[in-house]
């Protein structure tokens, strides 16, 4: 078939990518905006007005006030140390219920499965779960963070339905030779099914990296916040504190400036792993999301 | 009879159980997490009929009846977070809901590979981003010196801190909503666009379908069952907002337009320390929530087939 294109369809395409630029642009620009602003003069950041478009003058006193703040580095320690526990937890146990909940041979998978999925729409609410996990004696500790969010149901399904489509074959001459389930699913599974193990190491450890809430209702030692829980002080609630802190070392009348250079730095800091990992799994992300969505 | 039949199969269970014990083993792992996280502060919602004392624990409290719904409802802020929730979830779904959709149908029309592979890279960006990061961006841009301000004083505007303008609050909160989800969300579309047969395409042409046809006749019935599906979700959500970016966000100048059922929770139970009362609130919210859903899934199974069961 011949194409044809059209003066019309040709206005269109042109307004359309257009259109797309400006949409792209609108939601990186406030990021690059950020970026730019952590690396500014403080001084010249002050008196300029409007967009930025490069950084005003070049600066990393920011990023040294940031790094030197003790509340920073211990932050990042805890916050790494949820991610890599409560992702290998998290992990552990969704491919223990992934796939027990997809071999035919599990009575009762029925039944569990309906169990789980209804707690994707009905819970108990804030305050019963948070008087459970207190009541469990875990206020305050590391497990506060971790355990209470190790599962998530949509990835749970989601990891059930990629192990379903794995041929029975594959095991069957496995166990024969009398491989259990946990040879089965460490050696077989597993490995054949890198994409989605990727795509739910991702998601978890993004979600513990971002993760907030939790810690600020079961935390209140300082040693254990995550990197979030300073960021909130730092950036919403303007904590005076920490602020000294990261201020150590600047005259009082150049504090304001500094003080708002510390914030866009912050952010930067906080960021900056998950803007390194992204690209290379973006298209991971995108084949988890449709194997979920179309076939869960 | 009954009685050996269900003997018989007690024991093929218990021998299946033997010989299959480490996936068993899995199972007991998963349902003992969804029981202590999940079941165990379900049932704790009792407490919403019962006045919660910490010395005497969920069991040895006192029962109230529906003492605690009923204060709710006498309660002088509950016509306002009921408003505010509904009002934030409705404009969320007007303005977010289309937005991945037309972004997705835009998408699907760029020919060049590399700039729709860009342009997709970079608006699922801000998906990852964290709420607190998010709202600290917010909070900077529209503070009286912020970006905002900046740029809209030279169109005459007075410089304000705009979050502390409960008249402005929803456009910032929904507006930001949208900025984070418009791409991630449009994931599901082009996937559901990418699944279209392109014989449909070709035989509309033939028919002598322009391409503003060709979106009404093909693409549009071609998405109608993924959209269906988001809006159910979408619909038994709707009095459910997620509190985490309102209390970052909102401070007592605007709760008279910010402050929803679930901050509203967070605020009596957490920092009040109201377990019982708050407790009613959720569990009135949620099974309000839950009716929405069924009832948007019975709408949708009857009038166009589409359902979640």
């Amino acid at each position: 078939m011949v194409t044809r294109i059209t003066i019309s369809e040709r206005v269109f395409n042109l307004v359309n990518i257009v259109f797309l630029s400006l949409l792209t642009l609108a939601c990186i620009y406030p990021l690059l905006y950020v970026v730019f602003a952590s690396l500014s003069d403080p001084g010249l950041l002050m008196q300029h007005e409007g967009l930025l478009l490069s950084p005003q003058g070049f600066t990393l006193k920011g990023y040294s006030l940031v790094l030197k703040n003790p509340n920073i580095g211990i932050g990042f320690y805890n916050t790494v140390f949820y991610v890599v526990v409560g992702t290998f937890i998290s992990m552990i146990l969704t491919c223990f219920g992934a796939y027990a909940l997809s071999r035919r041979q599990v009575y009762f998978a029925k039944p569990i499965l309906i169990v789980i999925t209804i707690t994707m729409f009905f819970s108990g609410g804030l305050i019963p779960f948070y008087l459970t996990v207190k009541g469990l004696g875990l206020y305050n500790s590391y497990w506060a963070v971790i355990l209470p969010s190790a599962i998530n149901t949509w990835n749970l399904i989601v990891m059930r339905t990629s192990f379903m489509e794995l041929p029975a074959s594959l095991e069957e001459s496995a166990r024969i030779d009398g491989a259990n389930d946990f040879t089965i699913l460490f050696r077989i599974i597993i490995p054949l099914s890198k994409a989605i193990i990727a795509v739910m190491v991702l998601f978890y450890a993004i979600g513990m990296w971002n993760s907030w809430f939790n810690a600020a209702i079961f935390l209140n030692d300082r040693k254990y916040y995550p990197i979030q829980l300073v960021l909130r002080e730092i950036l919403i609630q303007g904590d005076k504190g920490n602020m000294l802190q990261v201020m150590n070392g600047v005259s009082a009348q150049s504090e304001s400036m500094y003080r708002q250079l510390v914030q866009y730095t912050t952010i930067v800091i906080a960021t900056v792993p998950i803007l390194f990992v992204y690209p290379f799994l973006q298209k991971y992300f995108v084949k988890g999301v449709i194997v979920g969505s179309l076939k869960g | 009879m009954k009685e050996t039949t269900r003997h018989i199969k007690r024991s093929i269970i218990s021998s299946d159980i033997k010989r299959n014990k480490y996936i068993y083993l899995m199972v007991l792992a998963v349902v003992v997490w969804y029981v202590i996280f999940c079941y165990v502060p379900m049932y704790g919602t009792v407490i919403a009929f019962k006045k919660y004392s910490v010395g005497l624990g969920i069991f040895k409290s006192s029962w109230v009846g529906i003492d605690n719904f009923t204060a709710f409802f006498r309660d002088v802020n509950s016509w306002r977070i009921i408003k505010n929730t509904l009002l934030i979830s409705i404009y969320d779904i007007l303005w977010g809901f289309p937005a991945p959709i037309i972004l997705a149908l835009l998408l699907n029309e760029v020919k060049n590979k590399f700039f729709k592979r860009t342009v997709q890279t970079l608006t699922y960006l801000p998906y990852f981003i964290s709420t607190v990061v998010v709202c600290g961006i917010i909070v900077d841009f529209t503070s009286s010196s912020g970006l905002i301000n900046q740029l809209i004083s030279s169109f005459g505007f007075e410089k304000t801190n705009l979050l502390s303008q409960s008249g402005l609050f929803r456009t910032i909160f929904i507006s930001t909503n949208i900025w984070q989800s418009i791409g991630w969300n449009s994931i599901i579309y082009l996937a559901a666009l990418s699944n279209i047969d392109p014989g449909l395409y070709e035989a509309a042409v033939m028919d002598g379908a322009g391409k503003w046809k060709q979106l009404i006749h093909v693409t549009l019935p071609g998405l109608t069952s993924t959209i269906m599906v988001l809006l159910i979700l979408r619909m038994g959500s709707i009095m459910s907002i997620g509190f985490e970016k309102i209390i970052l966000l909102y401070n007592p100048l605007t709760y008279e337009t910010a402050d929803v059922i679930s901050s509203y929770v967070y605020r009596r139970g957490l920092l009040n320390a109201d377990y019982s009362y708050s407790t009613a609130i959720g569990l009135f919210n949620s099974v309000i929530n839950l009716l929405f859903l069924v009832g948007a899934n019975w709408l949708s199974k009857k009038y166009t087939e589409n359902s979640l069961w």
